[in-house]
């Protein structure tokens, strides 16, 4: 048996992922996504277009949100990489976001749902008071075929007050 | 004595596992020794395969197989996947194929599967296979496709026409002839693709020990998929199971069985092992169904007043290379431009051709969209020939309340006549006409105009066919644990109609919705079902489901009446328990009485009781319902740039009796977006031999959270008749009116320029040209 091409590269990374460390061999041209999905079993990362403009496969790399669908899993090398299933907090408790989006109708298929949360916990994170415009430019970044993002700016309005009742702020 | 969850916003169950990343889409299904799939497909719109040349795929590392239609052709009754009606007539080169065997005729036709170790190396397999092919002429758009020189599609094909029809009633021609005004309208409607954001997917295994095909499929209609297998592969179906894991979004695009779940499955059988494949949004712009172009010549006749006479035309439907589900677009449309006004006299002639592109079929709205955007521009051209507002002329149009029972003599494809059973379409539009102040809208866009900006009004009524037979299965169980389920037909995809069935359930067995468990889309649990399309399941196995919960309602009380010896008649059933009233302390539960009816080795059973608490039930509908809706939407328009930003938006809907108006409402402002997405932004777009040329979301654009408004919503409930739980179908309602009234709204803004837009959708550089033309015009 002849090999028309080279065997693909592999390099040994180290991840952690929602706290945990974990240490795998990657082919060097894997994504990020196939890699958390697929190698390290965190499902909730969905891959919608795979060409970094549905946002559906957003994560959090060091903290930033990351097209994890145009980003290779070396590329991440000792980041810390939060995704859908870690923005619960230790004990379990639901994320203000996520109970926001339940209570506000804010998804429907839910595929492209964990995408809009890990880029909202960053975006409020940098924005905790927006207002509708900014949560809706925030927003822009990542596309809802069912909802019409009615119920997604209710939620993410409602989790950020929230998160500032959370963090103790009070606003003037 | 029921419960009260009918009719509540109650929070969707289906929740939790989707915020968590605990749910499971088809691509999250991971068997012991998958191979994963890519194929290889057409770059040519229409070509002969000359040679395929694979074995450098074979060679390659981690690749196990690569199958063409030679490969698949032993296991094969016929290369052919079957129409939804066996007798429907049209051409026979378009019948839909599964495996090209010499001729391509779209690009992203399927001349190769790939089975890898993984999609990586799939995918390298793909790009070392060599096609030969010849390219043959092609044509791409569906005017040319009906000129007698122009390409055929299918080589042998003798023309490019799949079938024509005649849509009518009544008698236009006297009609039109003793018209106050006639007027022409030449409309190009365009729709893309459904789009949701998890593209299709399927895993396949066989098991070779027992000889089962268990499938896994992105689908809209699991037994579909069952049953086309079932015949293509001629299997035994007690052997073949398909289920439907969670599903990211349908809209259209996965109502039809394509040649990939056909291939894929075929492949698993060939050899046996799991085959997964995954389709990518490429793919998904290739090679899964769109809806597309109509082009519609109509002239409409009225008398002094405005008021129809007549509506009489020609439409042609670009139905693509093959014929995959029927040509229920182009049928509905037609069904469709009637509407809620009294039309007296409708004469439509469908010519359905053939193009070297993909397939068409239904996306959300399937149809309606069109004939209703063709009869609201009428609407317009009429108020604007007779110098009579957009809304006075409509008013004087619609169907008066006290008219309703109203019937036409249009034929739905059931044969049933269309009948509106319930509805009151005047008190709905004077609800959105209250509602958003459309009267001192002249006032507001005249002070707009002073400061130079251009803002305008439109209005838009539909009806829509909704609760499709024959029927869907509903199954309530209540095993020895006491635990309840629920096993339906239907398909869920995003709606919630989980959440919608188990309110539906609670009310009958006095328990919490969240105590029950809708299982559904699995043919393992339910022998029969239809699918989800056409606003049809909530109709169909919402009633069923209601019904099955009547049924084991009664034969828990009669149980329990007999374990307990009282009369069933003092009985209540409340929290799982049923308890004589007034009695505390004597009462037996949902288990215990599951428990006495699933038997005892050898023992008695309760007196006259069948076995087990369960009841199945096949509601069949009586007729179809229609849903109406009315939207009201506010633009400004830049005419500088021909950027539209919409600034209201507001809808009237009527769906019968509402089973979680949280859910409706959530359907029907998708939908909105969905229009607005067909009203400015979606183009599929095709080069002049029919390669495409939008084939990401850069080019394709889908509306996003900017672009789309808040959407008020106010519900006018009009109970149907022909189902005991009063609903209509909503799922496309909100979709159907939205691109017709945002076109007129945008025309009302650029009525100093008397520009008037005849299409959709409408790109600020179209809207630009078009006040160009009108500027040069005047």
């Amino acid at each position: 048996m002849t090999d028309n091409h080279e065997l693909p590269d592999t390099r040994s990374v180290v991840l952690v992922v929602n706290g945990e460390r974990r240490e795998i061999d990657v082919e060097t041209r894997m994504t990020l996504a196939d890699c958390l999905r697929h190698k390290l079993g965190k499902t909730g990362t969905h891959l919608g277009c795979e060409h970094g403009v549905c946002g559906a496969c957003t994560v959090l790399v060091n903290g930033h949100s990351a097209r994890s669908c145009l980003m290779l899993a070396v590329q991440a090398n000792d980041a810390e990489i939060t995704t859908v299933e870690g923005i619960a907090s230790g004990d379990g408790e639901w994320h203000p976001l996520q109970q926001a989006f339940h209570e506000h109708h804010a998804l429907q298929c839910g595929f492209c749902t964990a995408g809009i949360l890990t880029s909202m916990v960053e975006f409020l994170g940098e924005n905790p008071d927006p207002a509708e415009d900014e949560v809706r430019e925030a927003l822009s970044g990542n596309i809802c075929r069912c909802t019409g993002y009615q119920g997604i700016v209710r939620a993410v309005l409602d989790a950020a007050g929230r998160l500032r009742a959370r963090n103790g702020a009070i606003s003037p | 004595m029921t419960g009260d969850f009918t009719g509540s916003p109650i929070r969707r169950l289906e929740d939790a596992a989707l915020l968590t990343g605990a749910a499971r889409f088809v691509d999250d299904i991971e068997l012991p020794g998958t191979v994963e799939a890519a194929f290889v497909r057409s770059p040519h719109p229409h070509a002969l395969i000359r040679s395929v040349d694979s074995s450098a795929a074979r060679n390659l590392r981690g690749v196990h197989a690569v199958f063409s239609y030679a490969d698949l052709a032993p296991l094969l009754t016929k290369n052919l996947i079957p129409p939804d009606n066996p007798k429907l007539k049209f051409a026979e080169s378009t019948k839909a194929i599964v495996l090209a065997e010499e001729e391509v005729c779209y690009v992203g036709e399927i001349v190769a599967i790939v089975l890898a170790d993984s999609r990586y190396v799939a995918e390298d397999a793909v790009a070392l296979i060599d096609v030969t092919y010849e390219v043959l002429p092609s044509v791409s758009d569906c005017r040319d496709a009906l000129a007698p020189d122009a390409p055929r599609v299918h080589r042998e094909a003798p023309d490019n026409v799949v079938a024509r029809f005649r849509t009518e009633y009544g008698d236009c021609r006297p009609a039109f002839a003793a018209a106050a005004h006639v007027l022409a309208l030449s409309l190009k409607q365009h729709r893309g693709s459904g789009h949701p954001i998890e593209g299709r997917g399927i895993v396949a295994q066989f098991d070779p020990s027992t000889e089962g095909l268990t499938v896994w499929s992105s689908t809209q209609g699991s037994h579909r998929v069952r049953n086309t297998l079932v015949d293509i592969y001629d299997l035994d179906e007690t052997l073949v199971r398909t289920i439907t894991p969670d599903v990211g979004g349908g809209f259209g695009s996965k109502h039809v069985v394509y040649p990939e779940e056909v291939i894929v499955a075929g492949a698993a059988l060939l050899y046996k092992r799991p085959v997964k494949w995954i389709e990518d949004r490429r793919e998904h712009f290739l090679a899964a169904i769109q809806e597309r172009d109509q082009y519609w010549d109509v002239e409409v006749a009225t008398d002094a007043e405005g008021r129809l006479l007549g509506l009489r035309g020609s439409m042609i439907h670009d139905q693509g290379a093959y014929t995959l589900l029927g040509f229920n677009v182009p049928h509905n449309a037609s069904l469709a431009v009637p509407g809620p006004y009294v039309l007296p006299n409708y004469q439509l002639d469908v010519t359905i051709a053939a193009t070297n592109r993909v397939g068409t079929i239904p996306v959300r709205g399937a149809g309606y969209p069109e004939g209703t955007f063709t009869m609201e521009r009428a609407m317009d051209a009429i108020a604007d020939e007779l110098n009579v507002d957009r809304v006075e002329i409509r008013r004087r149009n619609l169907i008066p309340a006290d008219n309703i029972p109203y019937e036409l003599p249009l034929k739905a494809r059931d044969g049933s006549t269309t009948h509106y059973e319930s509805g009151d379409f005047p008190s709905c539009l004077e609800k959105a006409l209250k509602g958003s102040d459309y009267d001192r809208f002249a006032e507001r866009q005249a002070a707009a105009r002073d400061q130079g900006r251009y803002i305008g009004v439109g209005v838009a009524n539909c009806t829509k066919i909704t609760g499709r037979g024959p029927f869907e299965t509903g199954i309530v169980r209540i095993g020895p644990s006491g635990r309840i389920a629920v096993h339906t037909g239907a398909m869920p995809m995003g709606q919630g109609i989980k959440t919608s069935y188990a309110q539906i359930c609670a009310d009958q067995l006095g328990v919490e919705p969240e105590d029950i468990k809708v299982i559904a889309g699995d043919t393992g649990t339910v022998p029969m079902g239809i699918g989800g399309f056409g606003s049809r399941q909530t109709v169909t196995a919402g009633s069923s489901i209601h019904l099955a919960s009547i049924e084991v309602r009664e034969k828990a009380l009669k149980t329990a009446a007999h374990m307990l010896e009282v009369s069933d008649q003092d009985l209540e059933l409340t929290n799982g328990e049923i308890s004589v009233a007034g009695v505390p302390g004597l009462s037996v539960s949902l288990a215990d009485v599951a428990r006495a009816l699933s038997g005892a080795a050898g023992y008695a059973r309760p007196k006259d009781m069948p076995p087990g608490l369960e009841a199945t039930v096949n509601f069949l509908p009586t007729g179809l319902t229609y849903g109406n809706s009315v939207h009201v939407v506010e633009v400004d328009v830049d005419i500088g740039t021909g950027g539209v930003r919409i600034t209201r938006y507001l809808v009237v809907n009527d769906s019968g009796r509402l089973i979680n108006p949280m859910i409706v409402e959530g359907q029907i402002i998708g939908g909105v977006a969905h229009g607005i997405g067909n009203a400015l932004f979606e183009w599929m777009g095709y080069d002049d031999t029919g390669q495409p040329v939008t084939t990401t979301f850069a080019e394709y654009l889908l509306p996003t959270a900017p672009v789309v408004p808040n959407v008020e919503i106010i519900h006018h409930e009009t109970p149907s008749t022909v189902n005991p739980l009063g609903v209509k179908g909503v799922g496309e309602a909100g979709v159907i009116p939205a691109a017709a009234a945002v076109i007129s709204a945008i025309e009302n803004a650029l009525t100093p320029f008397d520009v008037r837009i005849r299409e959709a959708p409408v790109s600020p550089p179209r809207l630009i040209e078009l006040i160009g033309e009108a500027k040069a015009r005047s």
